[in-house]
């Protein structure tokens, strides 16, 4: 699975993608797994709230099934216009 | 309808031209134009948008497509850009073309509060002192949507 990050996502994770083999069944649990892996990624999502999270470029939330998702992206709320 | 992400600037009143042109039936064209301000008097050196490709499209796209559905347009044009802009520099703009100005204010609106919130894009203000500060999303943005 493709995973993107924007934004101070990006900043403070340290990277814009990666490649993640993962089981995690929702956005969530991915969430976790990637949190448990360094302090980088656990400052990143500390507060959900201040997350937003799209799925195959669609906004989704972290309640939601990764069954055949093949990107997963996270940033901050938008801020276009 | 026509949706563009670019990098380059672009020229408002030859979009504005253009798009007033080919909806020649139209009585009303709405165009609405976003710039850098330098909201820290002197202070902000540029703006640093950083958007989503492929999902920027789409987004912008959807909300263009559920403008056209609710209003009565002729047609209705979005331009963002992305990249390093310096303040004054245009960012966006949108233009809604209708038989009336109703239609075409309204659906203008629309598009703005919604590609503000729903489209991928994210602003840094680079400071003369070197700082750098992500823009934060307001709450009124947000509430700005339950009105449609």
């Amino acid at each position: 699975m493709e995973i993107l990050y924007f934004a101070w996502v990006r900043e403070r994770i340290g990277l814009p993608r990666e490649r993640v083999e993962t089981s995690a069944a929702t956005v969530a649990e991915l969430v976790a797994e990637l949190s448990a892996r360094e302090e980088r990624y656990a400052a990143a999502f500390a507060d959900l709230s201040a997350l937003r999270v799209a799925l195959d470029q669609e906004l989704s939330d972290f309640d939601a099934p990764l069954e055949g998702v093949r990107e997963v992206a996270f940033f901050p709320p938008m801020t276009g216009g | 309808m026509r949706i563009a992400v670019q990098e380059a600037p672009f020229e408002l009143g030859a979009e504005s031209d253009a798009f007033a042109a080919g909806v020649a039936g139209a009585g009303a064209v709405v165009t609405f134009t976003g710039v850098v301000r330098d909201a820290d008097l002197g202070g902000l050196v540029a703006m640093e948008i950083e958007h989503y490709p492929g999902m920027t499209e789409k987004a912008l796209t959807a909300i263009a497509e559920e403008a056209m559905r609710r209003w009565s347009l002729a047609d209705a044009l979005v331009i963002h850009r992305h990249g390093r802009l310096a303040p004054g520099e245009r960012i966006m703009m949108v233009a809604t073309a209708a038989r009336h100005r109703k239609d075409a204010f309204e659906a203008a609106e629309y598009l703005m509060d919604y590609l503000k919130s729903r489209a991928p894009f994210w602003k840094k203000e680079i400071l003369s002192g070197g700082s750098a500060d992500w823009v934060a999303a307001k709450d009124a943005d947000e509430d700005a949507l339950k009105r449609w």
